[in-house]
């Protein structure tokens, strides 16, 4: 005899997930998964609709990190006008853009969603134990998060228009430079926002450290990991070559042509969740999957080019020795050490002229097929698209950062029921640590439902046969 | 704590960035939490919904947990407040209408690039998709709408001070945009 518990939905992430649970007559998990419910279609429903449309449209896929989705969509439109290099203008006025939209993605992420487990503990008072607790009992540090947060926004509003769905990049560059009352009124607080950044590293460092055998154990996998690296090896988060890297540092393929990406990632369909499962073709679905994102990103990168940064990550790969740190919520350090970088760019950006003025576009001959790939927030994300001589669009591919880590994240939980929830009675706190696990990704439940974008979290216990025994909504306990 | 306005909030078919305008009221938000309490919101670990003076909707309707959710929401809330282009009518999601439920399902897990083990996904844990994405007001009635991909956050904020001080909010032609 089998129970189901479900945790449904699965809050403080973005969109709706739900994870199912199976336990045995003698306790024990026998299955643990985490479904995405939700469908949208979007590989479907852009054909037809005109290129130039694809970085606008697409952007909606998420409004956390729209930008990405953005960019990564205007890189493909480059390639589809024929356009190989941006003017510096361009470029970099793409790049503060997508510096802001990581940095309030990050903030966003620890501040508002993540810290209340950190700081609280898993098991505290449901009630409790969320943004508007942090704001009362940490208020200095909730106004912290908030105001990195505005920051961001505030960079992606002045260079795309909009805080939510701007329209900064078209297919080969930018519509607007930056005035120099704009670019002042960054520059007038970013020396705050990288000393905040730098004190978050600090209080995570100090969290992780006073629980470190918890933190090194809790959800851990061992795993393969993917980004985009710089041809010197620097940490990327624009445009670069793709790197896995081994469990035992051996670089399994480094620098390899994004746009070959077909060549290298093949993905796999599963019954019960919307999300695909995405793996290294040559290791095949069993071995190759790997994970991306700030742990992926942070681990794989030879340096950080911004120095407050560079110090962090050098304090970080001391964890293991050099070796990969395999830690899922060390998910959240890496992600504090990608803000510090981001306002430290920026801050390095604010200071080039090619902001202020130079060529916004440029022109080429029309191509076929056009890729764009890109480090978003959650990891790197692909967006290919076909059109026709019309310049219609005739197919689609989109591999969002969640969906890589789709594996990963199933893989965790089932971690954690057999470490924490195996053999005991189920309680609310237990059924938390699966969403803290969860959380640790940073998830874009609705990015990674593309293919619809939703996923609650609910734990629901099963027999051996699949008979619902029990379904637990955490909130009701 | 009790006597603070409740409010309740929910992603259905969407992106999230309605939310995320929410919390572009920046720091104004720790100003909006000493006049409310939240209930049921991704920002809360709170799964069900209890009985709320205010219910804020983003997203379509494009399957029978959506409808669900939104049933609950409306039987909950003694105000229900759609906001965004999705909620309002259909928006970016409701571009699956031109095309059938199949066809959607096809191309993202059977005619893609590059996929494995075609098969359309159809466990009993995925709630049934419609065939075709709704506006809220189509499932339930809706006291008030704010246009917008996402609303600006200064429409949200005052909007919801309106509403705190009880009375009816007014918006200029200018502050109403859709885009």
């Amino acid at each position: 005899m089998t129970r189901r518990i479900s945790v449904d939905p699965i809050s403080r992430v973005e969109g709706h997930g739900k994870i199912t649970l199976q336990q045995n007559e003698n306790k024990e998990i026998t299955q643990a998964r985490l479904h995405i419910v939700e469908f949208r279609g979007f590989e479907k429903f852009i054909q037809g609709r005109p290129y130039w449309e694809v970085p606008v449209l697409v952007q909606r896929l998420c409004g956390i990190c729209p930008v990405s989705h953005h960019l990564a969509a205007a890189k493909a439109t480059d390639m589809l006008t024929g356009v190989k290099q941006l003017s510096p203008t361009a470029e970099k006025m793409r790049r503060l853009m997508h510096f802001g939209q990581v940095l309030q993605s990050h903030a966003l992420h620890f501040f508002h969603l993540s810290s209340p487990d950190l700081l609280f503990g898993f098991d505290d008072e449901v009630r409790h134990r969320n943004i508007v607790g942090i704001i009362k009992d940490f208020p200095e540090l909730a106004k912290q998060g908030v105001l990195l947060r505005k920051y961001g926004q505030e960079v992606i509003r002045l260079t795309s228009g909009k805080r939510i769905h701007g329209t900064g990049a078209i297919p080969g560059g930018i519509n607007k430079t930056l005035s120099t009352d704009e670019r002042d009124s960054l520059l007038k607080d970013i020396d705050q926002i990288i000393e905040w950044a730098s004190t978050a590293v600090g209080l995570f460092k100090n969290i992780y450290i006073e629980h470190q055998s918890y933190h090194q154990q809790f959800a851990k996998i061992t795993t393969n990991m993917m980004s985009l690296v710089k041809p010197d090896g620097a940490l990327e988060l624009y445009d670069g070559g793709l790197r896995v890297k081994q469990a035992d540092n051996n670089l399994f393929f480094d620098h390899q042509d994004p746009l070959q990406y077909l060549d290298l990632i093949n993905e796999h369909v599963e019954p019960w969740s919307y999300m695909k499962f995405p793996f290294l073709k040559s290791l095949g679905v069993e071995n190759g999957w790997y994970r991306v994102g700030p742990l992926a990103r942070v681990n794989n990168c030879d340096f950080i080019s911004t120095s407050l940064a560079e110090l962090e990550r050098k304090e970080f790969m001391a964890l293991n020795n050099g070796l990969p740190v395999q830690s899922t919520l060390a998910y959240h350090w890496t992600r504090l050490i990608e803000l510090l970088h981001c306002a430290e760019s920026i801050n390095e950006l604010l200071h080039d002229p090619d902001l202020l003025a130079g060529e916004l576009t440029v022109k080429g001959e029309m191509q076929k097929t056009g890729i764009g790939v890109i480090e978003a927030p959650r990891g790197t994300l692909f967006h290919h698209y076909e059109i026709n001589d019309e310049g219609l669009v005739t197919k689609a591919n989109l591999i969002v950062s969640t969906t890589h880590n789709n594996q990963a994240m199933n893989e965790s939980i089932r971690h954690v029921a057999s470490q924490y929830l195996s053999g005991n009675e189920i309680t609310e706190p237990l059924l938390n640590q699966l969403e803290v696990a969860v959380r640790a990704y940073d998830p874009c439940l609705s990015c990674a439902t593309h293919a619809l974008g939703k996923m609650p979290l609910e734990v629901t216990l099963l027999d051996e046969e699949g008979h619902l025994i029990d379904r637990k909504h955490k909130a009701t306990h | 704590m009790t006597d603070k306005v409740k409010i309740a909030t929910v992603s259905l078919a969407g992106c999230f960035g309605c939310h995320m305008s929410i919390l572009d009221i920046d720091e104004k938000i720790i100003d909006l939490v000493e006049l409310v309490e939240f209930d049921r919101s991704p920002l809360t670990d709170i799964k069900r919904v209890s009985y709320c003076d205010i219910g804020i909707i983003e997203g379509a309707v494009a399957n029978g947990e959506n409808v669900e959710i939104l049933r609950d929401f409306r039987k909950h809330c003694k105000t229900l407040v759609a906001i965004g282009a999705c909620a309002l009518n259909g928006g970016i999601p409701a571009m699956r209408n031109h095309f059938s439920l199949k066809e959607c399902l096809l191309e993202s897990y059977a005619d893609g690039m590059g996929l494995e083990n075609l098969c359309i996904p159809n466990d009993p844990e995925l709630p049934m998709l419609l065939n075709k994405v709704l506006p809220v007001q189509q499932v339930v009635e809706i006291d008030y709408v704010l246009p917008g991909c996402p609303p600006p956050a200064d429409m949200i904020w005052k909007f919801f001070t309106a509403l705190l001080e009880g009375r009816e909010p007014e918006f200029s032609a200018q502050e109403i945009r859709y885009d």
